[in-house]
């Protein structure tokens, strides 16, 4: 649901940076989202298509890297990935410790645009 | 035919608002108020958790209300029915709550007649959980008939939040609900979090989560800057 507000930051963001560099044309946008964020690719791209229409960004691509999730472990130190759907454990795989904190999976980053 | 060409951007969506939230928290505990983000479902019990600890606290703090609601003032009036003071943000339509709209909200409170503010955010677990507001503690509800694994379905909600309420734990009897799984689940996400099961409806438990609630209030009293 809160794709439509997000979207619309990523677009005031890439229209700002168009602006600065004169484009005629954004054809694709390059993210960084993490795992933990609740966004889907498929609906991220449409509301993006919804709001960048009659913009310069009409019609670009969102290219998007997923961040996984990765927790840190507070007694060793080690880092591992984990999938927090699925996950009923998120022992620390090399000490077995059961307290660990986030590390990523909560990004929302733009990397690039391409531009015409 | 144009050339592609790339322009490096790196920027942070959500950093906007997380700067703006960091700011709001500096200047409330500045002025020495506290500010709880309260987050729940629908129907998880926000409203009556907010009146159950204003009859706690409120001969011992001077408190106000900040209600989101999407369309309505419903739980503003209830508030006001108190003799709280409470100010409605009404979204129209977002599902969350973010920094700048609390922002707005604070203006209209005088910060100099109170101790505590708590903010009643949009109900639902997925978007408020991604939109820093401010706040000195985050408190999420999470009533027994909605579920123990909640925690598998909204990991984020369970992972920001400084406090965790229990409630309806009158449904307890002759559900399936495994209180045991739950803190479990919570605390893997979540080691540091405090977990308080309540029943809105009986009392029972809310002295608990008021006496926390108070502590951490007290904090911000009496904070004293290093300088």
């Amino acid at each position: 649901m809160h794709e439509l507000s997000v979207m619309e930051s990523i677009l005031n963001v890439v229209l700002k940076h168009a602006r600065q560099h004169e484009v005629q044309r954004v054809v694709a946008v390059s993210l960084r989202v993490g795992e933990m964020t609740d966004l889907i690719d498929e609906w991220m791209q449409r509301y993006f298509d919804y709001l960048s229409d009659k913009t310069v960004a009409a019609g670009a691509v969102l290219k998007i890297e997923r961040v996984p999730v990765v927790f840190q472990c507070e007694s060793c130190g080690t880092e591992f990935p984990v999938n927090i759907r699925e996950v009923r454990d998120t022992a620390c795989p090399a000490c077995g410790g059961n307290k660990a904190r986030l590390k990523s999976g909560r990004e929302f980053f733009i990397k690039n645009i391409e531009v015409m | 035919m144009a050339e592609i060409k790339l322009i490096d951007i790196k920027e942070d969506i959500l950093s906007d608002n997380q700067a703006l939230a960091g700011q709001i928290r500096d200047d409330l505990r500045g002025k020495r108020v506290f500010l709880m983000n309260l987050m729940a479902s629908p129907g998880g019990g926000k409203t009556s958790l907010i009146l159950q600890t204003l009859k706690r606290l409120r001969e011992r703090f001077r408190m106000a209300v900040i209600e989101g609601d999407i369309d309505s003032q419903v739980d503003a009036e209830k508030i006001i029915r108190e003799d709280i003071p409470a100010v409605q943000i009404r979204t129209g339509g977002f599902c969350h709550l973010d920094a700048t709209m609390i922002e707005r909200a604070l203006k209209e409170l005088d910060m100099a007649a109170l101790d505590a503010i708590i903010v009643e955010n949009i109900g639902n677990l997925v978007c408020p959980a991604e939109f820093d507001i401010g706040s000195t503690r985050s408190v999420m509800i999470l009533s027994v008939p909605e579920g123990d694994d909640k925690p598998l379905k909204y990991p984020l909600m369970f992972s920001v939040c400084d406090g965790l309420v229990v409630n309806k734990t009158d449904y307890l009897e002759g559900s399936d609900f495994d209180m045991e799984a739950l803190k479990e689940r919570v605390l893997r996400l979540n080691p540091g979090i405090r977990i308080f099961p309540v029943s809105c409806r009986t009392g029972q438990g809310i002295d608990d989560w008021a006496q926390w609630l108070s502590a951490e209030i007290e904090k911000i009293k009496n904070w004293k800057s290093s300088f």
